[in-house]
């Protein structure tokens, strides 16, 4: 899948946090939506339509795939959050619920 | 209703919003440039004070020309708002804002809007498959993270297409293929002019890189149709040539067709719009100084309508120019004077631009049947088309009837394809069929974020039985 | 041509102009609607879908009460069941102020012979609401009541017109309406010419422009009721929510969003046929909901939008006769007119037909503003 390359600068530090419970390492300035598709997850959530499969198509905010729950929060457009240590992060299954 | 600090607003944090920004702070507006991402660059100068890049050469020349817009940005007085959506513009230019979580009403005397341009939608069978992005989401994670996928196909037509490839090529990743979606002959028809105008404006390496890219990556031209397959993700596309149907293996597909005004914000604040039969999109209608019809918005660069970065930059310029005349602070002498300069640069870009359009230009083909034109909704090609067939007259009509436009995306992912399909099905131009009425908010907000508004007098008087 | 020369001209293709051809239609009447936009352009197609007994001006308690009736037979009415789900209204009270008044709406409808209401206490409250915050001393509750599909319910509507032979001309309009001996004229937009012995008029904002030219005075409203639709979420609520003292409105649909009303209007801006939003206004409803609902909180509005809706003074609508003859109108229904859809076009119906209707619509009457300047 997606690799770095090695000749990158040192704003790349590591910033660890979780998806799906999973430990996942990330530079301090990816987006999340950047980091999962590092760590090798593609599929982000299902639709709430059909329940097919989907993944980031534009990177930009602009397409409303790439909808991850982060900390409790559901829904958030992954490629325009920026990763923090701790963070916890799931992918959603259909339509997610609301945290309390 | 809260009124700003600030005189002006410019939306969008990119070539044409840093050199409006610039201008009009530097002439004496209070001007604040609002932007959702967090660094200035927008997206075709994404990352560029962030990037992990060591290699400069990487992305190519053209890319850097954006540090000379921040500095000048940076130097001219204007405040920067990063990570703040605009998601509403009233006629009275009351913004909508949202920053940390909350959300809050300002009034400006003037608006800027400078949102760029969004891909195209190419929407093929199997599009939705995790695994198929847009070629513009690649790079992002070139430039952001430093990102590289080996064994991408890239498909469809533009120079981005070639752009990308050199890029990856630049930073040692493997392309699969290219599969050149444009129409047999225009390339060839056009490629002795064609460096001249595509790689000026962006690669600056001219003739040679383009070569090179053709050197070292199969390349199949004249690909007429194209299907992403896979079982729960990417992992091969089909393609037609000459008539056969091929496969190749891939867990990676980038697809492009070129890039369209982003005119979410300028359609939900009531700017009129018009088809471009060129460049085959809707773009708000505006005159030369950028002034749309809504009283007090203007609108520049790639947002207003496709020229390319470098054109961003003296659109822009020239909206400043004009918001400063209207609020009076330069006279009509000085105003025309200074943007003569502008104008002039201006059209030399553009002239470039233009041809590329021809070469380039979108097939009038619509998808296939299959084909999930909604990708919010999953609504069908199919679908639309009988719609049209029993009596849907434009697209707002059978996003009621379908659902289709009604997901997150508002339409940025399915309008244009809508369009075209009902078009082609009635027979009309699509300047016909129109677009989308879009609504605020232009982009989603919590219920939280909403409840947080700061509380107006009205507010606080109000008896709430209605 | 028989199209241009029906028995009835209906002017509107909302859901009550569709509903009373449908049921001219069905009595044999040859009907032809004129809508000058696209059947549920407006109030029909955007409100909130609410199929409601609950808190009505107790005028339309008995009409609502038989259209409830027809919307548990929509089915065979219209061969589409319109998404109508029911799983009953509920009016929160906040405070014990609000289920004192609620209480004596409830009383003074079992005093006139009307059951549908109910009060519930704090923990019944809780077992069918189960997010509503736990400040919510009671409700009232009409357990029959529910929520359908505006638009697809106007298309169904439209749809079996047709089959019973309605001519529908959209993208027309009424240019000029007059008398010429014992018809009306009607002049459309595009310049046909249409003669009826009847007229219905059925054009929600712009029924009072059309009331003017067959002799009528009825100062219409135009109003811009403003909606919310989240990102879908788990299911977390069956009823339909209104408010009392604080409006609101509020339910869950089949696919999961959750749309947000709640008597706020925008600003309409009907001859240029659009509306404006208001959202320091929807920023009320947005901490309503938040602070009775609390886990809503995070929900996320992907789209607001505003109908163009017809407002009476006196907030009940106007239906019946006019004065001049073959006149009859159907509108004004102040934002809470769809569930009433059915019974409007049967009554339409029976009052051309058979010159009486069984529905008692005398509190309806147009005359009721004669004498106001429109």
């Amino acid at each position: 899948m997606f690799r770095r390359l090695r000749d990158r600068t040192a704003t790349s530090g590591d910033v660890a946090f979780t998806i799906d419970g999973k430990l996942v390492s990330a530079d301090a300035e990816d987006s999340v939506a950047a980091a999962a598709l590092a760590s090798g997850v593609l599929r982000f959530r299902t639709s709430t339509v059909s329940g097919e499969p989907r993944g980031p198509y534009c990177m930009m905010g602009v397409c409303f795939e790439c909808l991850l729950t982060i900390d409790g929060r559901p829904n958030q457009q992954a490629c325009m959050v920026k990763v923090r240590p701790g963070m916890r992060v799931e992918t959603q299954s259909g339509k997610p619920s609301v945290a309390p | 209703m809260t009124t700003s600090n600030f005189d002006l607003a410019v939306i969008g944090g990119g070539p044409a919003g840093m050199a409006a920004a610039s201008v009009a702070a530097e002439r004496g507006l209070r001007t604040v440039l609002i932007d959702e991402q967090e660094y200035l660059g927008g997206q075709i100068y994404r990352s560029i004070t962030r990037t992990p890049l060591k290699k400069r050469d990487i992305l190519g020349t053209d890319y850097w020309r954006g540090e000379d817009l921040v500095r000048s940005f940076r130097a001219s007085g204007a405040t920067h708002w990063p990570s703040t959506t605009v998601w509403s513009i009233s006629r009275e230019l009351e913004l909508g804002l949202s920053s940390g979580g909350k959300a809050r009403l300002e009034k400006f005397k003037h608006v800027i809007l400078a949102t760029g341009a969004v891909e195209r939608p190419t929407p093929i069978e199997g599009w939705t498959l995790p695994g198929v992005m847009g070629a513009g989401a690649a790079q992002i994670l070139l430039k952001t993270s430093g990102m590289v996928h080996d064994g991408v196909v890239i498909a469809g037509s533009g120079p981005l297409i070639w752009l990308i490839a050199a890029q990856y090529l630049s930073a040692g990743a493997r392309i699969e293929a290219i599969l050149d979606t444009t129409p047999a002959g225009a390339i060839w028809r056009s490629l002795p002019a064609l460096p001249e105008f595509l790689f000026s404006s962006y690669l600056g390496k001219g003739l040679g890189l383009l070569a090179e890219v053709r050197r070292k990556v199969k390349i199949i031209s004249n690909v007429s149709y194209l299907r992403a397959e896979g079982d729960g993700r990417l992992q091969a596309v089909v393609y037609r040539r000459s008539g056969r149907e091929e496969r190749m293996s891939t867990d990676l597909l980038l697809l492009h067709t070129g890039v369209i005004p982003n005119l979410n914000l300028a359609n939900a604040t009531g700017c009129s719009q018009a088809w471009d039969a060129v460049q085959r999109c809707f773009r708000p209608n505006a005159d030369s100084w950028g002034a749309t019809s809504v009283e007090g918005v203007s609108v520049a660069g790639d947002g207003a309508g496709i020229l390319g970065a470098e054109a961003a930059a003296y659109s822009g310029r020239t909206a400043a120019l004009g918001a400063l005349f209207r609020l009076e602070r330069i006279t009509l002498k000085d105003r025309d004077a200074i943007a003569s300069t502008e104008q002039a640069g201006l059209r030399k870009v553009s002239r470039g631009r233009r041809f590329l359009d021809l070469i380039y230009q979108p097939s009038p083909a619509i998808p296939s049947d299959p084909t999930k034109a909604c990708r919010c909704e999953e609504v069908t090609v199919a679908q639309i088309r009988n719609a049209t067939a029993m009596g849907a007259v434009g697209p707002n009509q059978v996003k009621s009837f379908l659902r289709c436009g009604m997901g997150p995306c508002q339409g940025r992912l399915c309008g244009n394809t809508v369009t075209q399909v009902m078009a082609a099905e009635r027979g009309v131009s699509p300047a016909d069929v129109g677009y989308y009425r879009l609504r605020s908010p232009v982009k989603p907000l919590t219920l939280a974020e909403l409840a947080s508004m700061p509380r107006d007098e009205s507010d606080m008087k109000a008896v709430y039985r209605n | 041509m028989a199209e241009l020369s029906p028995d009835v001209i209906v002017i509107g293709g909302g859901i009550h102009g569709i509903s009373a051809a449908l049921h001219l239609a069905m009595t044999g009447c040859r009907v032809v609607a004129l809508e000058k936009d696209h059947c549920g352009r407006h109030a029909s197609g955007v409100n909130a879908g609410g199929v409601r007994t609950l808190a009505r001006d107790p005028a339309e308690v008995p009409l609502s009460l038989a259209a409830l009736d027809m919307w548990y037979a929509i089915g065979d009415l219209v061969g589409d069941d319109c998404g109508f789900e029911c799983h009953g209204q509920i009016q929160i009270a906040e405070t014990e102020a609000d289920l004192v008044m609620l209480r004596s709406r409830v009383d003074g409808l079992r005093a006139s012979g009307y059951h549908h209401e109910e009060i519930i206490d704090r923990r019944e409250l809780a077992e069918l609401l189960p997010a509503v915050s736990d400040t919510c001393v009671g409700a009232a509750i009409a357990r029959r009541d529910g929520a359908a599909i505006p638009f697809r319910t106007v298309l169904a509507f439209q749809r079996r017109a047709k089959d019973f032979g309605v001519v529908f001309r959209e993208g027309e309009g009424v240019a000029r309406l007059r008398r010429l001996a014992r018809d009306w004229e009607v002049t459309t937009s595009l310049g046909e010419r249409l003669t009826a012995p009847t007229i219905v008029n059925c054009a929600g904002v712009w029924a009072g422009k059309i009331a003017q030219q067959v002799g009528d005075q009825a100062p219409v409203e135009a109003t811009a009721p403003m909606m919310m639709v989240t990102l879908p979420i788990q299911r977390v609520m069956e009823p339909v929510v209104i408010g009392s003292s604080r409006p609101l409105s509020l339910k869950q649909l089949a696919n999961g969003t959750v749309l947000i009303g709640g008597g706020q209007s925008g600003t309409p801006v009907p001859h240029e046929n659009r509306t404006e939003l208001d959202f320091s206004k929807l920023h009320r409803s947005c901490v309503t909901v938040s602070e009775l609902f609390p886990i809503l909180r995070g929900l996320t509005v992907v789209r607001a939008w505003a109908g163009l809706e017809a407002r009476m003074s006196d907030g009940i609508p106007v239906i019946g006769a006019g004065s001049a003859e073959g006149v009859f109108h159907a509108f004004g229904f102040s934002a809470h007119g769809f569930q009433l859809g059915p019974i409007v076009g049967r009554i339409i119906a029976d009052l051309i037909v058979r010159q009486a209707t069984d529905m008692p619509i005398r509190p309806f009457g147009i005359q009721r503003f004669a004498g106001c300047n429109a």
